[in-house]
């Protein structure tokens, strides 16, 4: 269980670290907290030619609102996000999912960037990124760009990042007017990765109908799984039992769709399309019935 | 790409051992290592062998370190990658909050790492030993590293806050439970002393 081996250098900035990817070519990888690319080499699963160790780099260490709209660097460790006492309301899911990632020193040194580069489709961020409708900034030597999270997790542990560049942010747009989100998942032992997770974020108006609706699952498909018709459905609506229970039944088919489609070709281990199902039931109304009480 | 071996090259090559500087219990060790080496591998060559290997990809817990005063894995942590932070391993532990031993009681003779030179077992690893925590002991540093992060960091953390990051590691020993009351016990006798 060693890593095979690969030059290192430790970038000071991100410029230098754009520079070091460049100059290493294709075969080359950052290196973040190390949390999943260090196992994955010990297991010779992933074995890159050079790795730019982005883990020193402290202007991308930041959680600030920007206009209603919050931005987290990507070298935020989950600990920190897991102790942002501030995330609360639209933010509660991120704060929530930050903690439910695997073990505590795993959270000491595991990285925002790295778990949404990384993709595993049963990772927590991706899954609120989907929920909240978050946009990641990918630089590289010759420029930035910013990618929608549905158009950036592509396949599992694939996404839009080219070989030179690197997120550098994940962006989570002004929420509409009294939007709150919470996270659930369900793991067999604690610190396990999730067998279902649902981010739900709900704006009610005065009225307490309500009138933007996001359901996004993990662990059930390839990428994180909207399940729109479950949105649909409780948009325009108040948040009644039988108006929740209508739509964990519309999430639950959502991704029994989705991890049917994907635990054929093996890529949902542990667990057939059935169990994911009614667990997926149980998330989304455990979360909506925590939605429909004022904080 | 830089000529390898060049001042300005910022690679350091893969097959070439490196000498790494290292801040571990507040004294300086030098270790030779291949960048591709664990800092768990470069404690354990540099005879600093109470840091245990069990899994060797994160999931066991048994090579837990402090690192800047947070618990890591120090399988999953590269040993060039620790330049620059304070590393404390159960070596580092006894000493430190010293107790009176009693008649009889072990003081270790400064050999294997064991406590020596009038050092002394530390409250954590006193609560340990008194409470059963340990049999086999291969699980012991990595949990006594875990369990002094998380009273330093978190003194009045709650019972279920104690399990939850205690269930970090693997002991299968103990059951588990004499591990959460000595981390337990220790949080309280702290307390009382108002430390
Ligand atoms: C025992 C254990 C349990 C875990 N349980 C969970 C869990 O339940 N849920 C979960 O989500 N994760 C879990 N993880 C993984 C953990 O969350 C990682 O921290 C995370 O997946 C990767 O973040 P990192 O900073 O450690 O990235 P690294 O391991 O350093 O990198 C991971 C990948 O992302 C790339 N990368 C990293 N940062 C960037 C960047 N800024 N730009 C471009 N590419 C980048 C790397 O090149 C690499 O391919 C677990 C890990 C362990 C060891
Ligand atoms: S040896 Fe490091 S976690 Fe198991
Ligand atoms: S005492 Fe044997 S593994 Fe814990």
């Amino acid at each position: 269980m060693k890593p095979p081996p690969f030059a290192y250098a430790r970038a000071a900035g991100v410029p230098e670290a754009l520079a070091l990817l460049r100059d290493a070519g294709e075969d080359a990888k950052i290196l973040a907290g190390g949390q999943s690319l260090v196992p994955l080499m010990a297991y010779r699963l992933a074995r890159p030619s050079h790795l730019v160790d982005i883990g020193r780099i402290t202007t991308h260490r930041y959680v600030r609102g920007d206009g209603g709209g919050l931005r987290v660097g990507a070298l935020v460790r989950h600990l920190e996000l897991e102790r942002a006492t501030g995330l609360t309301g639209p933010w509660q899911a991120l704060r929530e999912a930050a903690g439910r990632i695997g073990h505590h020193p795993v959270r000491v040194r595991g990285t925002c960037g790295g778990s949404l580069a990384h993709a595993d489709p049963s990772a927590e961020l991706p899954v609120v990124a989907a929920a909240l409708d978050a946009s990641v900034t990918l630089q590289s030597a010759d420029g930035t760009r910013t990618v929608p999270a549905a158009d950036f997790f592509l396949a599992p542990f694939i996404t839009a990042l080219e070989p030179d560049e690197m997120l550098v942010e994940v962006a989570f747009p002004a929420p509409p007017p009294g939007l709150r989100s919470v996270f659930e998942e369900f793991q067999v032992h604690s610190g396990d990765f999730a067998l279902a997770s649902a981010a739900v974020a709900v704006a009610l108006d005065g009225d307490g109908v309500a009138t933007h609706v996001r359901v996004a699952l993990g662990s059930v498909g390839p990428v994180p799984v909207r399940a729109r018709e479950a949105e649909e459905a409780l948009t325009g609506g108040r948040l009644t039992e039988r108006a929740a229970a209508e739509a964990a039944r519309l999430a639950a088919s959502a991704a029994g769709a989705a991890a049917g489609s994907s635990a054929a070709s093996g890529e949902v281990p542990g667990g057939g399309a059935d169990f994911r199902r009614e667990l997926v039931r149980t998330l989304v109304t455990r979360a909506l019935d925590r939605l429909k009480e004022k904080s | 790409m830089n000529e390898t071996g060049s001042r300005q090259d910022p690679w350091l090559p893969p097959l070439d051992p490196v000498t790494v500087e290292l801040d571990v219990n507040d004294s300086l060790v030098t270790c030779t290592v291949e960048p591709r080496r664990t800092l768990a591998d470069a404690l354990r060559g540099a005879g600093l062998t109470g840091t245990r290997l069990g899994c060797e990809h994160g999931v066991c817990g048994a090579c837990t370190v402090l690192l800047d005063g947070r618990p890591v894995r120090a399988c999953l942590v590269l040993a060039v990658q620790a330049r620059g932070s304070r590393i404390r391993t159960v070596e580092g532990l006894s000493g430190e909050r010293e107790e009176p031993t009693g008649p009889g009681e072990y003081e270790g003779n400064g050999e294997n790492g064991e406590p020596g030179g009038g050092a002394r077992l530390s409250d954590v690893q006193r609560a340990f030993r008194d409470g059963g925590a340990l049999q086999c002991g291969f699980c012991t540093p990595g949990f006594l590293m875990l369990a002094q992060g998380l009273l330093a960091d978190e003194p009045d953390a709650s019972a279920e806050r104690v399990t939850d990051v205690l269930s970090s590691n693997i002991c299968r020993c103990t059951g588990g439970v004499p591990i959460v009351s000595a981390v337990r016990a220790v949080q309280r006798a702290r307390k009382e002393a108002g430390s």
